[in-house]
């Protein structure tokens, strides 16, 4: 009534701020080009034909971290290589997600040993962890789905 | 092209350096000649060079630690460093041992003789402790630069971390480094 | 130990400690007249994670110092920790792009080192699944290789064929990737039924496929400016520095373990290897585009003779499991269940070495048992090692954007090389 019944047939439509912003952020947002092993080769995967992730938006996979808003972490961490992680987290721009992909970066997988960090978990902050040795790209896919499903659900009071 | 005929490795050491070699052994059809650590650079250019053998092509250099067990007269001392060259005229394939002790393990590079080596003589560098003498660049290759320690010992502990199960959660949380920004 | 991330980040950039460098850059780099440029282990064309430390005269490259070790895992200690049979998944992701050559690897060297037979028909098998992941490792070296110098159709074509091979591997195996389908004695089960069928159609569909991958490339101008002479490498030179495979090819040198030193009954098979002649990208290029197409021929020749029925697995059941349906009927098989499964078995105290022809060059595995079910050492030589050693000698005095073409067409995988 009252309003939205009066601007409805001149192409407006009414929402709140926190809806419109989510449905932005999650309309398009651009992966960190970040694979470190074998679940690179899966995202690589899930990128190209068969199992496309342009459909959800992500079809530039941003080498900059300054350009990009997610980051999936794919393969295993080494101690080596943690600094690197952290210090590519840190130039991302807010809003920033991550998603844990495979088992390695989630807990350290099948390496429990001295080289290996267990569990990218922590040196960064994770949104989602996607489970699998490698995971398939439908899984990859239903865990980039998840991290939709949990910004949708986001309100003022987190970001502003 | 004239091939000169195939000679036997382990009869040519021995008639040209025999003070090299300590010891022959033979596996399942594989040759393995132990020879003295610091005569190693003569005896593989020896191989390489001498028409009969031309084992030109180094296919793997590995360290192998005996630690805890004790010395044998088959391995006298902790460290023994394997060499596996090929030779692609005669299509056949030997390896060289050096066994080198506990204390001061050091033995010349082979890098003079075939390129190759400076990678594979650089992570043994890292990885087990042993020393190649004249070798150019004896830094950490796989380690970070400022790790202690050499993984591939046997004593070096393999750093697992203590499993979380659903009866031991709390525990290990108390403990395990957890990022929150 | 306790990792604090604000620690973490204060120590990520490298302190550019100069008199580090003196002996490994030229002079010219202690003065600043050539600038030192960090490709980072962080970057798009780099095919993993490799940092090079690149020291640049304007556009041309003076010195390339690889730096490796962000991947590696300590597969080798951890194998050493397990028995051997359970030491097969771990080999499968050091070369993730064809997992069945590692594990090949390490089987033939665990077969030399306790004498155990394979049968004919798991010899069969195993060469098609070997085939199949070179074909699928071509794939992906061919589209990440065309998407670095910026034809990216190429890309998405071959990953859409490399789709069509994971299926077959999950038919057999049911992982797409790591499968852990060859093991110590034969392989893990009997093909299911059908396989056969798939693979048929799989070959009659994709020599089409490599016809088209020639169309758009081979004879493609840029292609051709941007590969012609770039990245060349002697064959005295691969020889002394290790490189095999593919790579050594490319220079000219005939050696392919598959004819010298064949395994698993690859003398039987009818196959060619294509030689390059110059030892640039092209040659290099061509040569693996060549292997596609003799990949398809082993494997119909090896189709043909999986009609006959056989064991897929030895039967000496001291170091091989009996098959469930035994284990109700026979009191030997319920014990030597029960001792594969906890112990394993024992290996004499004695060294092997074994090494197989994998997409990317000679992996050798050397295995050192204790007389004990563990291993004393297991040392894997992996060609990307080799490779990225070779590096340097083949791209300086090019430009940075041959690097890339060069990188790519030496085909390194960082896991095989940190293992």
């Amino acid at each position: 009534m009252g309003v939205s019944s009066k601007l409805g047939n001149l192409g407006v439509v009414t929402t709140t701020l926190e809806t419109a912003v989510n449905w932005g952020r999650t309309g398009a947002m651009w992966p960190l080009l970040f694979g470190l092993a074998c679940c690179a080769i899966e995202m690589m995967a899930a990128q190209a034909s068969d199992y496309d992730l342009s459909r959800f938006g992500m079809e530039l996979n941003r080498a900059s971290p300054r350009q990009s808003d997610l980051m999936i972490v794919a393969g295993r961490v080494t101690r080596k290589m943690a600094p690197v992680v952290r210090q590519l987290y840190d130039q991302m721009a807010d809003p920033k997600w991550v998603i844990s992909m495979g088992d390695c970066a989630s807990c350290g997988g099948v390496y429990n040993n001295y080289a290996i960090v267990q569990g990218v978990d922590e040196i960064i902050p994770v949104d989602v962890y996607v489970a699998g040795c490698p995971p398939r790209p439908e899984q990859l896919i239903h865990g980039i789905m998840t991290l939709h499903e949990k910004i949708k659900g986001e309100r003022i009071s987190d970001w502003a | 092209m004239h091939i000169p005929p195939a000679i036997d490795p382990v009869k040519a050491i021995q008639e040209k350096m025999p003070e090299a070699v300590l010891r022959v052994k033979t596996f399942r059809d594989e040759t393995t000649i132990v020879v003295d650590p610091a005569k190693i650079v003569n005896v593989m250019l020896f191989l390489r060079n001498t028409n009969g053998l031309v084992y030109n092509f180094l296919s793997d250099i590995s360290a192998v630690d005996y630690y805890p067990d004790p010395t044998t007269e088959e391995n006298p001392e902790r460290f023994g460093v394997a060499y596996h060259l090929y030779s692609m005229l005669y299509n056949r394939r030997l390896r060289i041992k050096a066994y080198l002790p506990e204390e001061d393990p050091v033995i010349p590079t082979i890098i003079p003789v075939w390129e190759g080596a400076n990678w594979l003589e650089r992570e043994i560098i890292d990885m087990m402790g042993i020393t190649f003498e004249g070798h150019p660049d004896p830094r950490r290759l796989l380690m970070p630069e400022d790790w202690n320690g050499h993984p591939h010992r046997r004593d070096y502990p393999l750093g697992k971390e203590t499993v979380q199960f659903s009866f031991n959660v709390e525990e290990i949380s108390k403990f395990k480094p957890f990022a929150t920004e | 130990m306790a990792v604090n991330p604000n620690e973490l980040a204060t120590k990520a950039t490298w302190e550019g400690n100069l008199e580090q460098l003196r002996g490994l850059v030229s002079e010219r780099a202690m003065t600043g007249e050539t600038m030192l440029l960090n490709m980072g282990p962080h970057h798009p064309s780099t095919h993993g994670v490799l940092r090079l430390l690149l020291e640049l005269d304007g556009e041309e490259i003076v010195t390339i110092l690889p730096d490796i070790g962000f991947l590696h895992t300590g597969i080798e200690k951890n194998i050493e920790d397990k028995n051997y049979e359970k030491g097969v998944p771990l080999t499968d992701r050091m070369d993730y792009l064809s997992p069945m050559s590692n594990n090949m690897a390490f089987c033939l060297a665990v077969e030399k080192l306790v004498d155990l037979d394979v049968p004919e028909r798991a010899q069969i098998i195993r060469v098609i699944c070997l085939e199949l992941s070179r074909i699928a490792s071509h794939m992906v070296w061919l589209g990440t290789q065309a998407l670095d110098m910026g034809a990216m159709s190429v890309f998405l074509y071959c990953f859409r064929e490399r789709e069509y091979v994971l299926r077959l591997f999950e038919m057999v195996s049911g992982q797409r990737m790591m499968g852990s389908y060859i093991r110590p004695g034969g392989v893990w089960r009997d093909i299911p039924d059908g396989f056969i069928e798939e693979v048929t159609q799989f070959v009659n569909y994709f020599p089409a496929k490599v016809d088209d991958y020639e169309t758009l490339l081979v004879n493609n101008p840029i292609w051709k400016d941007r590969t012609f002479g770039v990245g060349i490498l002697e064959p005295e030179l691969a020889l002394s520095l290790g490189v095999s495979g593919a790579s050594l090819r490319g220079s000219g040198v005939n050696w392919d373990i598959r004819k010298a030193t064949p395994y698993s009954g690859y003398e039987t098979y009818n196959f060619d290897i294509p030689l390059g002649e110059h030892g640039d990208v092209y040659d290099r290029f061509m040569c693996r585009l060549g292997e596609l197409r003799e990949s398809i021929k082993i494997i119909n020749q090896a189709l043909k003779r999986l009609t006959k029925k056989g064991e897929f697995r030895s039967k000496n059941r001291k170091f091989t499991f009996p098959m469930r349906s035994e284990l109700g009927q026979s009191m030997e098989a319920v014990i030597h269940h029960f001792k594969l499964w906890t112990y394993g078995f024992d290996a004499p105290n004695e060294e092997v070495y074994a090494s197989v022809e994998s997409p990317r060059g000679e992996i050798g595995c050397y295995i050192h048992g204790t007389g004990g079910n563990k291993p004393r050492r297991v040392h894997f030589k992996t060609p990307s090692f080799m490779h990225i050693q070779a590096i340097p000698a083949m791209a300086e005095g090019h430009m940075i954007a041959d690097l890339v073409a060069i990188i790519g067409s030496v085909d390194i995988v960082l896991g095989d090389c940190d293992r």
